[in-house]
Order: structure tokens, then sequence, then C-alpha cells
């Protein structure tokens, strides 16, 4: 136990003393959070657009006022023809344009319909279909006023409520992307590499023709790392509540259960690269495309998988970060109980016994 | 006694298509409290050897063991008497001296106060700087740390791969002091190395070439071995000189040395001739009759 307690405490001065790295992995947690936060956002705000208004009426007048009202929208200019859209469009400022057609009011209020044409860049098919559905629901809003207290014999109207994120914020989908994503690259990542150095500067031979239990040394090597995955995740979810006003739902220490059982997964996925590897550059190379983009890619944080075509989705299901997200995702954003991600929690549980009896069971007595 | 036993070892590795054979046929025993040396240019298989023989790789043939422990079978209790230094060891380049020692102790579960005696003459010169990281220290300093730690769990048999190769001529002549004084323990020694000039401070060598042993014995045993008469040659242009006297039918053998060609004739002549024959080849400024050296050893070896 003396020696195994040294062995840490080795591995700790070489984390400490590597003050670079040391800081690299304690601030990017920090500045994910932050970019994902407050830079990086899939939300569609003050988007610019431009009008053409061949009626100038009363309709189109207030219409227009609601879309410069609303906090999605900038009107940055208004166009006298069709001819300026296509103009408008390959400036590249302008997203969307608002088209009334001449006659705008008196055909609607003769004809009780009146068509508004949205013209939207679809380069980027996400924005441009936020757009249009925003531009939609503001148009169908002033339908509604002044149809004002006429009834109409059937109407159905839609109410929706959106549970457990009524604002729509995207921080309540990226944090639990975040904690997965930190874990990965500290864990796998720097547990891998730490290994793999011992091959390379000649050490792992000297522990090798040791009495010592080879394991135990790079069982060492993990504590360091997940003491640190244990306060990076402190600090995420402080900086998700107070600066994200993302709340925790759940149990606290439910929630800290499961980010220790996905730390000490990554810790045996690090094992298994460096069991694999024999340098520094293929351990980051593989953490790095095998673990950290399937993370980003397959555990539904960016993507989701219910999107994906079946072969991918299976292929989701081998990445452990995916069940991680899902488990983050129903405890700290939908708040619920261990009752409810006991199964994700088994499939976490299992690959980590599996990584780990795999990686042990290769781990060489020998160099070859 | 024999602390170490080689029998006929081979060892092959697979590289892309073809198969490269690091080692055939060894065989040699080295006995207990002896320093024996391994000489031998990059890629001689050395390295292969002390890997097989410290457990860390299995021979394709033969049998090998360690303080009467076979290799493969005993590889646990040869991994907790011997003492090894590998070519490449850089020690903990961020932990310092200290650090390092208490780090191989904890690894053999011992102390650094518990074999002091041992270590005591190299450590007590790396003692000034044991709060220093080990990759501040020079070359010679960090082979001597490097040393200290292979020694402090006091092995019986010390297998040191290159240890003075990249470190400068007094600290490798500092090493070899060491070496000697560690014999004293009743240690026995294997050290590879590159360097020629480091044989003779071997009890005996073998000589390696191309993964198989061209002789094994005393250093003075080699070198008495060699029958031919050798002569040391200086001239005006070395170079010139080194060209006329290879092309030369009446020479059998010429090597540059320093500022000396080391030369052998091909037939017998009357030591008093040697200069006037030489003259008759080339232009040649002194002649000397000298004593072979291991290398003019090792090369004529390699010749046959």
């Amino acid at each position: 136990m003396k020696q195994f307690l040294f062995f840490i405490q080795k591995e700790f001065y070489h984390l400490l003393r590597d003050k670079r790295t040391l800081f690299i992995l304690f601030g990017m947690p920090v500045v994910q959070i932050v970019i994902f936060g407050f830079a990086l956002t899939n939300e569609v705000k003050n988007s610019r657009i431009a009008i053409l208004d061949q009626s100038k009426d009363e309709a189109t007048a207030s219409i227009i006022q609601q879309l410069e009202a609303s906090q999605y929208f900038d009107i940055e200019k208004n166009l006298q023809s069709e001819a300026d859209i296509e103009p408008a469009f390959r400036e590249g400022k302008i997203k969307l344009v608002v088209v009334f057609p001449s006659q705008f009011q008196s055909t609607l209020l003769h004809t009780n319909s009146s068509p508004i044409q949205l013209i939207a860049d679809a380069t980027d098919p996400n924005v441009a279909n936020t757009l249009t559905n925003y531009a939609s629901a503001i148009i169908l809003d002033y339908q509604n006023n002044i149809r004002g207290n006429q009834d109409f014999p059937y109407t159905i109207q839609t109410e929706m409520r959106m549970l457990y994120n009524p604002q729509m914020k995207g921080s309540y989908n990226f944090v639990p992307g975040v904690m997965a994503m930190v874990l990965m690259l500290v864990c796998a990542m720097m547990t891998s590499i730490s290994i793999v150095r011992e091959k390379e500067i000649g050490t792992m031979e000297v522990i090798l023709v040791s009495p010592m239990v080879p394991l135990r040394v790079v069982i060492a090597k993990m504590v360091p790392y997940l003491l640190l995955s244990m306060i990076n995740i402190g600090s995420i979810l402080v900086l998700s509540v107070f600066a994200l006003d993302v709340p925790i739902q759940g149990s606290l220490l439910l929630l800290v259960f499961e980010c220790f059982l996905f730390t000490i997964t990554s810790l045996a996925l690090g094992l298994f690269i460096s069991s694999i590897t024999n340098s520094q550059q293929t351990a980051m190379l593989i953490s790095l495309m095998g673990m950290f983009l399937p993370t980003i890619m397959f555990s539904g944080f960016m993507f989701p998988v219910e999107n994906m075509p079946l072969p991918l989705q299976v292929i989701s299901n081998i990445v452990p970060a995916k069940w991680f997200y899902y488990i983050v995702k129903a405890v700290m954003i939908k708040g619920l109980g261990f009752f409810s991600i006991w199964k994700e929690t088994l499939i976490l549980a299992g690959m980590t016994t599996m990584l780990m009896l795999i990686s042990i069971k290769k781990f060489k007595t020998r160099l070859e | 006694m024999i602390a170490v036993k080689v029998d006929s070892v081979k060892k092959t590795f697979k590289a892309e298509k073809s198969v490269v054979t690091a080692l055939q046929q060894i065989n040699f025993d080295v006995s207990k409290g002896e320093l024996f040396g391994l000489i031998g240019p990059d890629g001689a298989g050395k390295t292969t050897l002390f890997r097989i023989l410290t457990t860390l790789m299995l021979a394709d043939e033969g049998t090998a063991s360690v303080d009467g422990f076979d290799v493969v079978r005993d590889y646990k209790e040869i991994r907790k008497r011997v003492g090894y230094m590998p070519g490449r060891f850089s020690l903990y380049q961020d932990l310092t001296v200290e650090e390092n020692l208490s780090f191989f102790a904890t690894l053999f579960n011992t102390s650094l106060e518990e074999n002091y005696d041992l270590v005591k003459a190299i450590y007590q010169q790396i003692e000034p700087f044991k709060k220093r990281r080990a990759g501040a220290l020079s070359g010679g300093m960090k082979q001597k740390l490097a040393l200290s730690c292979a020694l402090i769990h006091r092995p019986s048999v010390l297998f040191l791969d290159e240890p003075t190769t990249g470190v400068d001529a007094v600290s490798r002549k500092e090493f070899w002091e060491l070496l000697r004084d560690l014999q004293k323990h009743q240690i026995t020694i294997i050290v590879s190395t590159p360097y020629m000039d480091e044989a003779s401070l071997c009890d005996r060598v073998a000589l390696m070439q191309n993964g198989k042993i061209m002789e094994i014995n005393s250093p003075k045993g080699i070198t008495e071995n060699f029958k031919k008469p050798l002569w040391a040659v200086r001239g005006e242009n070395m170079y010139q000189l080194m060209q006329t006297l290879q092309a030369s039918e009446a020479i059998d053998s010429c090597y540059p040395f320093g500022q000396y060609h080391h030369v052998t004739f091909t037939h017998a002549i009357p030591d008093s001739q040697a200069e006037i024959e030489l003259a008759k080849i080339a232009p040649v400024l002194e002649v000397k009759k000298i004593p072979a050296t291991i290398e003019d050893c090792f090369m004529e070896l390699m010749r046959q």
C-alpha cells in the first residue's frame, strides 16, 4: 500500500510539474463551457433580413413592425424591386427576404387570402428553416389578431409547452456534451499518453524487470486523472448552474456518481489504448480520432442519433459517451432518479469492466 | 560458479517482408563476479541479447539462465535479482535525482538507506545535485544516476546496455572505475559497448558482429591471438597513403587509426625490411611496430 501511494505521488509530480498541460487540463472545461455558452450557439438571434414591400399599406406596415420588434430579426434594408433580391443575398449579409405582393391589404380583405413570400438563404439549411419558421409564426400571429372576434366555426389551436427546457436554451444540450468530451479527453487521452511515455523513455523496461506487478504502476497513473476529472466536473457544474442558468434538476449525488463511473470508463479506454500503442503520437491520434470524434458525433450532443441511418445508430451504441450523455441529460435536465437510468448505468458499467479486463489481459509482461 | 549461461540462443525478427536474424547460435558463460563485455557495433545484436537475458524477450531457440534461473520459466525470480539499465534509459526528466532514486528503490521494495554502502561511491558524486531535476543533469551524471537506480536493490547480476554511449571521455573513464569497484561486492556485470577501447577494462569480452559472437576471450588473450606483425604508418597525405596501401598486393590490411594507419603485410618480412618495403609502395614519414589493440583484432575477425 505504501508503495502504491508512492507511485501515485510520483504521478502527481509528473502532472503538477508540467505547468502548461496542467493549465490546459484545468482551463479546457471552463473555456469550452464559455465558448459553447456564449459564442457558439445554434439559437438564431438578430438575423439580418430585407423587406420587399410592393404594397406599402397598413397591413404590411404592421407585419413589418412586428418582425422588427422580435429579437430574431433585424431589418437590414428595404428592397425596391424583385431584381434587388438576388444581389441582396449575394452580398451575404441577408438571410431572409420577406416579399409582400402589391395590393396586399385589399386582396386580403376582399378575397380573404393573400400570399407572402419568404425567401431564405438555405446555404445553412438549419438557419433557413428556423428563420422561415419564426417569420411564419409572426405572420400567423398577425392573422389571428386581425381575425379578432369573428368566430370561425372550426378552428384547431395548437398550444405548445416546452418541457424541461421552456426557454429552449442550447446550453441544456451542450453542458452534458461538454462533460462527456472533457472526461474523454482528460482521462482517455492523458492516461494513454502518460503510460506510453514510460514505454518511450525506456522506464517501462526497467519497471518490467522488477518484482513489482507492472499493472500497479499503471493503475497508480489513473488516480491523479480521476481526481483532476472530478475537479473538472465540479467546475463545469458550477459554471453551468451560475453562469448559464442550467439547473441541476435531479440528485447531485447521483450525477456525481454517474460522472465517476464514466471517468472510470474513460480511464479504462486510456489503458486500453496504451496497451495497443507504443508511441505518444499514436496514442494521441487514436484518442482523438477513435474516442473524441465519436464522442462528438455519436453521443447525440451535436447531431441527433435518431436521425442517423440505421448502421450508424447501431455503431453509436458502442460509444460510451452516448450512454453517459443520455444519463446526464436525464438526471441533470429532466431530474429523473436512478430507476429511470439503471439500464444505461449498467451498460456503462459493463463496458468499463470489459475494457478493464481486456486491457489487463493485453498488458504485456514482456516487450513483444 | 556460473552466473549467466547462454546456450545456442537464436532470435529473429520479422520486418515488413523479410526476416532479420538478430542473434544466431549465441553461446557463452559468465562466472560470478565477472565483468563481462559485449563489444560490437550498432546492430550487432547486443540489445536483443540483453532483453532475452532480462526476460523482456523470448528467444526463438536455445536456453539461457541467470543466477541458475531459466529466463522463460523463472522470469519472476530473475526480475527480483537483476539490475537492468536499458540503452535508451533516460530516467524521469521531470523528477529530481532524489525522487528518481526513491522511485526505483520503491519499485524494488527497498530504500536508499538500506543499500547505501553499495551505491555510496556513485551516489556521493551526484548527491550535490539531489534536488535537481534529472533532465537538467549532464550526460555523465545522468548515467551515474541511472547506474545508482539499477543498483539500488543490490542485484546479483547487473546488465548495462551501452551505458557510456554519448558520454564524454572523462565521465566514461569514471564510469568504468565505478564498475570495477562494484566487483568487490561480488556483483556480476555484463556490459555492452560499441567502444573498442573499453574492452580492455573488462575481465573477458565477447566480440559481436551481425548477431554472431566472433570470439570470447580476455582482452589480453584476444590481442595475443593477433599473430601478424602490425605496423603503424604515417605519411604526408594520409588519405592517399591509405588508398595506395590498400590497393597494393603486398599489403594485407590497412585501417586508419587516428594519426596512424595500421598495416599488415601479406607475406612475412623481417622487421628491418618493413620500412623499406613500405617506402617502395608509397612515400612514408614514419613506420613503427606496435602491439595489436582490440580494434585491430575486431577488424581482422570481421574480415574472416
